[in-house]
């Protein structure tokens, strides 16, 4: 049941990307184009899937069980620490640089050609190397 | 002021991202976060669950592809320039790892809790998307 339901959000979650244009590269960089022609589709995305999510976390919270029986997720310690910066600080930077993010690079992998597949294959190599990576960036702060 | 027929699209599809997200949060009990879907199945850290990830990862790879045929043109318009999008994957694999988050987890998911970590990794990559729009369109002109 698990898995038929996350299978359903995966769907709906690409659908959803597609339908907003977010596989369109130049629509993300026209979000981020503030000097350029600015395009603010992205924020309409961005409104209108806080909306619904926002509803579903009043009903969490209160609920504290989800419906299948696994524990809603605890608030993380508000801490903001050395790793999200540098790491969103990147992801930005590659973002901008290509117009994909992770969920759009995936729901586009079907009708996005060889480049959207290389995109694929650098950003799992990315991930492999994140954890020496961030070891690295801890071992250079103590030092 | 007009209004563009994008944003609309833009707000509906976002709407449905949002639905995707309260659906695996209330349901599965899971934040629906694209790059620690991925993540967990590529380094290991998320093997114990690793049907739910891949059935969302299923879900969302295989089923936009059928809504493209409804749409007259889908392009994900990405740059020609391999070296740029090889660069971007490195950059957001390893950013949403350090970051533990992107444009879902702590985008879409983070703010819509009012966490401090989404909206400060939000703010982040916004403003390294934005100046890296400005160098690598604008000053560099590499895509």
């Amino acid at each position: 049941m698990r898995n038929v339901f996350s299978f359903l959000s995966g769907a709906l979650f690409g659908t959803g990307l597609l339908v907003s244009g977010m596989v369109d590269t130049t629509k993300v960089q026209g979000w981020l184009d503030v000097f350029g022609a600015w395009d603010p589709t992205l924020a309409f995305v961005l409104g209108g899937a806080i909306l619904p999510m926002a509803i579903a976390w009043r009903i969490a919270e209160r609920r504290k069980v989800a419906v299948l029986g696994t524990a809603i997720p605890e608030r993380a310690a508000p801490k903001v620490g050395r790793n999200l910066i540098i790491g969103s600080l990147m992801f930005g930077a590659g973002w901008g640089l290509a117009g994909l993010c992770p969920g759009p690079a995936l729901a586009s992998i079907g009708f996005g050609g060889v480049g959207g597949a290389v995109f694929l294959v650098s950003m799992i190599a990315g991930m492999l190397a994140a954890p020496p990576i961030s070891q690295g960036i801890d071992r250079v702060a103590r030092a | 002021m007009t209004i563009d027929p994008d944003w609309i699209w833009g707000l509906f599809g976002g709407l449905i991202i949002g639905s995707a997200a309260a659906l695996y949060l209330l349901v599965n009990g899971r934040i629906m976060g694209a790059s620690g879907i991925v993540g967990g199945l590529v380094d290991g850290s998320g093997w114990s669950t690793w049907r739910e990830r891949l059935s969302f990862i299923v879900g969302l790879v295989a089923i936009p592809p059928f809504f493209v045929p409804f749409y007259s043109e889908v392009n994900t318009n990405l740059t020609g320039n391999l070296w740029a999008v090889i660069a971007a994957g490195l950059l957001v694999g390893v950013g949403t790892r350090l970051a533990n988050g992107c444009t879902s987890g702590h985008g879409v998911c983070g703010i819509s809790r009012l966490s401090p970590r989404g909206m400060a990794a939000t703010g982040f990559y916004l403003l390294a998307g934005g100046v890296s729009v400005l160098l690598f369109k604008h000053i560099l002109g590499v895509v």
